[in-house]
């Protein structure tokens, strides 16, 4: 398979950040009230993450090793401002509805995560791939969820009346509690399939220590984080 | 004045509890809530950390960015702010009190990433808060994170001993709890303030 196609691959199926690696959970479980906020969102993440991916690898030779997290911050948080101030302009709708979760992408588990497992290693258009990947992994998988709140819980999708008048909508699917119902039962459906197909690798999810996420939880082998 | 303090406080921790209805600092409640004793240590320092950052993000957006019309840099200003408070109180306790740099060490740096600090920042900045109401927001914030992981430390090492069904071990079947944990909180939005 070529590379970068394997890149794309990776962040949609095998390591998708939202049901396998459980990264970025914050905006996963606020913002998927509905499928539109959830693409909402996605894209926007996916928007800072291929171009934080790109800078970062372009710059990974003149970062010094000491005070990479800083830096990485510093450019995430800019690409976000811009993203916010893109979006407070031309999608005012969208700007309302996912608020402060806009410039809370800053501090998503994704954009750090990849920047420090990945993007700060290759060249620019693996890295570029890899957030694309990434980003359309995690917008599918907001989106679906979205999709599925919104359909239990206001008998719409994208904003159309899908299910028949004799429906009552479950209201507890679009407040809190739904959204960590969904989520929980997306990746027990996801860990079932797992089992079928003999893999034992159930989704662990990491102990919040973003940078050293992966597939396997937390593996803390790097040294220290120096800043 | 006194009475709207408490006012904060309860609607902070307890209505709009910062995880069960806000979603802020999802990863570190689901992550670091395997044991009680721990996740004590990660909500005593993350008190410690939200009502420092929410106080100087205050003083630095009301002294310095509001006054040079540098509003929309609140972002940047503030996730740095965070980092470097981080990186200043574990300095700090790694010299005066060895013994809670101790217990808090590990979980600092995980701080600097945890969206609940930001997100009190930029709500209080929403919200128009002064000073002190900015540092009581901040409080009953934390505290509100540290009841809900305290929590759910307590239920996950009880369902350590239950037998799960298999494709519900692991993450599912934590998030099923916080489930059920969100429902039992929506009783407090019926609290009339």
């Amino acid at each position: 398979m070529n590379k970068y196609v394997e890149r794309l691959y990776n962040g949609i199926v095998k390591e998708n950040p939202c049901t396998v690696l459980m990264l970025g959970m914050c905006p996963t479980l606020a913002v998927t009230t509905s499928a539109i906020n959830g693409l909402g969102m996605g894209l926007s993440t996916l928007a800072v993450l291929i171009f934080s991916n790109l800078i970062i690898s372009l710059m990974r030779k003149i970062i010094p090793d000491q005070v990479r997290l800083p830096a990485y911050i510093v450019i995430v948080a800019s690409l976000v401002t811009v993203v916010d101030l893109l979006l407070q302009a031309y999608v005012p709708s969208l700007y309302a509805a996912l608020g402060i979760y806009i410039p809370l992408i800053v501090v998503n588990c994704i954009i750090l995560g990849r920047a420090e497992a990945y993007a700060n290693k290759v060249g620019p258009g693996l890295a570029f791939f890899d957030g694309l990947g990434m980003g359309l992994g995690f917008t599918i998988a907001l989106t679906i969820i979205g999709l599925v709140r919104e359909l239990l819980g206001n008998g719409t999708a994208f904003n159309a009346a899908v299910l028949p008048e004799s429906f009552t909508p479950i209201a507890i699917f679009v407040k809190a509690p739904g959204a960590f119902l969904v989520i929980g039962f997306m990746i027990a459906i996801l860990n079932a399939f797992h089992i079928k197909n003999n893999a034992n690798d159930l989704v662990q999810g990491c102990d919040g220590c973003c940078s050293h996420c992966s597939k396997t939880g937390c593996h803390n082998d790097k040294k220290e984080e120096a800043k | 004045m006194s009475t709207s303090l408490i006012l904060i406080i309860i609607t902070t921790a307890l209505v709009n509890n910062v995880v069960l209805s806000q979603f802020l600092g999802i990863c570190s409640f689901l992550g670091v809530s395997k044991q009680i004793k721990t996740s004590i240590s990660l909500g005593v320092a993350v008190i410690f950390v939200i009502t420092i950052a929410s106080g100087v993000a205050n003083l630095l957006y009301d002294f310095l960015l509001a006054p040079l019309h540098l509003e929309y840099l609140e972002t940047i200003v503030f996730i740095l702010v965070i980092a470097c408070l981080v990186q200043i109180v574990e300095m700090f306790l790694k010299k005066s009190s060895p013994a809670i740099y101790k217990a808090l060490g590990i979980y600092l740096p995980l701080i600097t990433t945890n969206c609940a600090v930001l997100g009190v920042a930029l709500t209080n900045v929403q919200n128009e808060y002064n000073f002190i109401q900015s540092i009581v927001a901040g409080l009953g914030t934390a505290i509100g994170y540290t009841i809900a992981i305290v929590l759910l430390a307590g239920i996950r090492e009880r369902i350590d001993e239950a037998s799960v069904p298999l494709p519900f071990r692991g993450a599912p079947v934590v998030l099923l709890t916080a489930a059920l944990m969100s429902i039992a909180f929506m009783g407090f939005s019926g609290l009339s303030l």
